[in-house]
């Protein structure tokens, strides 16, 4: 297992690797943030739903940027997250920390196999694990909510495996 | 009461509809499915208008609707009748057993004092050529439908010595397809499929609807303002309450059997657990307290024990434990995914969702998890539950891709497929039996 300080040793040069290749629409942030910039973090969480033009901007909506994908997938009643899918939540987990405001609802899903309310379960489970994996990268509690929609909202309404596969995912919801 | 016109915005704002009273609906379509060998042939002769009546509900058509089915009556079509009589003293019982009838109905219907309609109807024996039953009843022009079910009940419960579900309804979730932007409805129907009333329709998700005992209240779930909650409302009014609206999951009510308690899945103290919430003081008991996963609770008819689904095990299986708490007990050891597991009304067996070779059916057994066996031969089987006289399951299934309900007999038999002629159905409740 990987401690605390490690972890976030890791985050910090993870901060610098990104903030090197950070694309020009990033605005730059101050590593720690001031009291200032504390309330102006409340006031622009207050805007953020409003601020449709600049999000319009924001990484988040840039096909080019690493943070334009915000699902992970899982394997077939798994809640454990992939390894291919640690370089992504990273992004995110970054972006949420340096970003005012920014708050993400991890929305867990399932397939359609199973049932309805242990499908419930299983997609909050997912949801949790990605909530885990974002705090032990710094990001506070407090900017993340989960919810799960287990088999109820596919993606794929295909009644096959690829379809399937599609479902089975946390999607990050800004 | 102060409260409702500021809920109703709320939920309007939220995109959810609320209807007291739903407007007419597209009804499910029944089809009875298997064979229907062993059936009964019965004769319902069209009720005899008195004094004026002008019912617009064809009573004996009702009636033989509902004994066909059942599977196990086959009615005779009134084209087929050599007479109709309507009046005890124009049976000619040789005329009947030519047909091959083992049974004949007749009855009046005539205008009430004060108001609606009375029923009398009379069940006769042909090979011993005598009444059996006779009755009257009185009913309003807007219940004779129900009139005319409370008959078949009747019926039915003489000649076979089982209760009829004829005049119950069923609770089930519509959704306009199956796609993350579905509308989904909550809706009630009779038995019979008629007067589809919608309960709660929204942009979100509904699941998991559950009768209060009394089959006036239903507990639901629903997803509204990027959150679940669940919400019982009451059918008459419209009326609802939000009861659980914790962090995490709020989900799985179920009526305790006296109505007073409502058992449900929470997760607001980390993983889904089991709570029995007393719904006088809101006040919650915690049952369950483990990491893995436990939902679906259901009762026992007397009570006192609750039924769940954990994964506690490592894969999921049904645990018992008492409804006043204390240690969980594992039921079933069969399998590798047991789920969604209920009691029959008398309380000696149980219904759940078992996978076998991938697939996922349903399954009785006894309450101990032995005498296993499958009801069901579909792929995607799920959300079971007896109906009230524990004859027949209900469950959700697949057909040619889309979302049907079933209906099987527990002892074999026909059985029947409601669908809807667009879109899905799923996540059935059969009510309680009427008073």
């Amino acid at each position: 297992m990987i401690d605390r300080p490690l972890l976030l040793l890791l985050l910090a040069a993870a901060t610098l690797a990104l903030s090197a290749c950070a694309t020009p629409t990033t605005p730059p942030l101050p590593e720690t943030p001031s009291a200032e910039a504390l309330d102006a973090t409340r006031d622009s969480s207050l805007a953020w739903a409003d601020r449709a033009e600049e999000r319009a901007r924001s990484p988040l909506d840039d096909p080019a940027s690493p943070l334009f994908r915000k699902v992970v997938y899982f394997d077939y009643d798994a809640t454990t997250i992939q390894p291919q899918y640690a370089d992504l939540l990273r992004v995110h987990a970054e972006y949420i920390f340096n970003t005012p405001g920014a708050k993400v609802r991890l929305e867990g899903h399932t397939d359609e196999r199973g049932t309805r309310e242990y499908n419930l379960a299983l997609g909050e489970r997912r949801s949790q694990a990605v909530r885990r994996f974002l705090m032990a990268e710094g990001v506070p509690g407090e900017r993340l909510t989960s919810l799960s929609y287990g088999e109820e909202r596919p993606a794929n309404t295909g009644r096959n495996e690829s379809a399937w596969r599609e479902n089975r995912r946390v999607e990050l919801v800004y | 009461m102060m409260q409702r016109p500021r809920l109703a915005l709320v939920t309007l704002l939220a995109g959810v509809l609320m209807l007291a009273i739903g407007q007419a609906q597209a009804r499910l379509t029944i089809e009875v499915t298997g064979g229907v060998e062993g059936a009964q042939p019965i004769a319902v002769v069209p009720f005899g208008d008195r004094d004026g009546a002008r019912p617009d509900v064809d009573i004996a058509g009702v009636i033989s609707a509902d004994l066909s089915r059942s599977g196990r009556f086959r009615a005779l079509p009134p084209r087929e009748m050599l007479s109709r009589p309507q009046r005890q003293d124009e049976v000619d019982y040789r005329e009947w057993q030519l047909l091959g009838m083992n049974n004949l109905v007749i009855g009046e219907i005539s205008p009430a004092e004060g108001g609606g309609y009375s029923l009398r109807w009379r069940l006769f024996d042909i090979f011993s050529g005598s009444e059996i039953r006779s009755d009257s009843l009185r009913s309003s022009a807007r219940g004779l439908r129900n009139a005319a079910h409370r008959i078949a009940d009747q019926i039915y419960e003489t000649l076979t010595g089982e209760r009829g579900v004829f005049a119950t309804r069923l609770a089930y979730i519509t959704s306009s397809h199956r796609g993350r932007d579905a509308r989904v409805t909550l809706r009630v129907s009779d038995a019979d499929a008629h007067n589809p009333q919608t309960i709660v329709d929204s942009a979100g998700p509904i699941m998991s609807p559950a009768w209060s005992p009394d089959g006036r209240r239903l507990a639901y779930v629903s997803f509204e303002d990027n959150k679940q909650s669940i919400f019982i409302q009451e059918l008459a009014s419209g009326r609802r309450e939000r009861v659980a609206n914790f962090a995490g999951i709020n989900s799985s009510p179920a009526f305790s059997p006296d109505g007073g308690r409502l058992a449900m899945t929470l997760s607001k103290d980390g993983s889904p657990d089991i709570y029995v919430m007393e719904l006088a003081s809101k006040r919650l008991t915690r049952l369950t307290d483990h990491y893995a996963i436990d939902t679906e609770p259901a009762w026992s008819p007397d009570g006192r024990q609750i039924i769940f689904t954990s994964d506690r095990g490592g894969r999921p299986q049904i645990y018992r434990v008492s409804a006043s708490g204390g240690p969980a007990q594992r039921v079933t050891f069969e399998g590798d995914y047991n789920a969604a597991a209920s009691y029959s009304p008398d309380g000696r067996s149980l219904v759940m969702v078992t996978r076998v070779g991938g697939r996922f059916r349903i399954l009785v057994s006894d309450t101990n998890g032995g005498s296993r066996r499958l009801l069901s031969q579909g792929e995607l089987d799920e959300s079971p539950s007896f109906a009230p006289n524990g004859s027949m399951v209900i469950y959700a299934s697949q057909n040619n891709g889309r979302g049907v309900l079933s209906v099987t007999p527990i002892d074999g038999g026909s059985g029947q497929r409601l669908s809807q002629e667009a879109g899905e159905v799923r996540d059935p409740a059969w009510s309680p039996l009427s008073p």
